[in-house]
């Protein structure tokens, strides 16, 4: 069985424990990449990540990027979306396709 | 380009045709495999991306609300609220083959049944925006994992199509040309050894020839007379 854990400042995952996820309430970046390391060996699936957070530990992120579980998903927090989120679905989009064809167009719109 | 040392022999020229014939079909598996899974992966990350949308906003509205319910109570009332929660998640994560990647599935059970449970606090003193911040993140949590399921697959696509697109260019622009080259340059080789060989034959015919029935000395002779 797996668990899902949720990563960020305070203010932006506690409401997460509500629905059963585990909340750790992390704001420092070298606290932050022990804690993924930590919680990426466990039984986590997945692991979500303020956008705040996750921009202070990027590199530590990709490494997961490739590899199997856990999936590492990056939410907005509670100090407003950065657009971080998306960002990674378009790198992918960029890494598979060589540019990016399904962000482009939109934003002429 | 054949600046590699081959060996001009026969059966070197066998080995490079059977390579060039598997790569060739390597080489037109490993386009189709691509092709399939761009179709696969443009499918999902229009569905990623829509998912997302989605998720960000309804973790943008759950935090304006969150942001109500933080002015209305004091911090430590709030974090008494939700210190024991009453609901857990239990995940399942199985996998399904898309053209050979491994990618998550993720199935999820609540512990207790009750949508109500995630209320794991007394109503009387807390504020009812936590209530509706609390109540947008549970509509949102299939989405979420949903998300999770498709973003990672996503990821895991595209680092496939990635290496299977470095495959095929390797294999179209060097192994094959390469492998073609050689094998004229072994073919020009040993057509060369054998019409070398030809005319050395043709040569030696001819001395052999000269010698047991001098026909040059009779030709002279016939001149003379």
């Amino acid at each position: 069985m797996y668990k899902i854990a949720v990563m960020g400042d305070w203010d932006s995952i506690y409401g997460f424990a509500a629905l059963g996820m585990e909340p750790f309430d992390i704001s420092d970046p070298l606290e932050g990449e022990k804690k993924l390391r930590e919680l990426a060996r466990d039984q986590y699936a997945i692991i979500y990540i303020t956008e705040a957070l996750a921009a202070q530990i990027e590199p530590e992120i990709e490494r997961y990027a490739e590899a199997g579980l856990p999936a590492v998903i990056l939410i907005p927090g509670a100090s407003g979306n950065t657009g971080r989120g998306m960002m990674a679905v378009k790198k992918s989009v960029e890494q598979a396709v060589g540019s990016d064809i399904i962000f482009g167009g939109q934003q002429e719109e | 380009m054949s600046a590699k040392h081959v060996n001009p022999t026969r059966m070197e020229l066998t080995r490079l045709k059977k390579k060039l014939t598997m790569a060739v079909r390597g080489h037109k598996l490993l386009k189709d495999k691509r092709d399939e899974l761009m179709r696969q992966f443009l499918e999902l990350v229009r569905e990623n991306k829509a998912l997302r949308e989605r998720v960000e906003a309804a973790i943008k509205a759950a935090n304006q609300n969150f942001v109500l319910a933080g002015a209305g109570m004091s911090k430590e009332v709030l974090g008494a609220a939700l210190m024991t929660p009453r609901q857990e998640i239990d995940l399942e994560a199985g996998t399904r083959n898309v053209m050979s990647v491994e990618v998550p599935v993720f199935r999820y059970h609540t512990k207790t049944s009750d949508p109500n449970d995630i209320y794991c606090y007394g109503f009387a003193f807390t504020s009812a925006d936590l209530d509706g911040a609390i109540k947008n993140l549970a509509d949102i949590l299939p989405d979420m994992l949903h998300l999770a399921e498709c973003e990672k697959s996503c990821q895991l696509l595209a680092a496939e199509i990635e290496k299977t697109r470095r495959r095929v260019n390797a294999l179209e622009h060097m192994v094959i040309p390469e492998t073609k080259q050689n094998i004229r340059y072994i073919t020009m080789k040993l057509d060369e050894n054998e019409r070398s060989a030809q005319v050395r034959l043709m040569k030696i015919k001819d001395q052999m020839l000269e010698e047991a029935h001098h026909y040059s000395r009779r030709a002279e002779e016939t001149a003379g007379r």
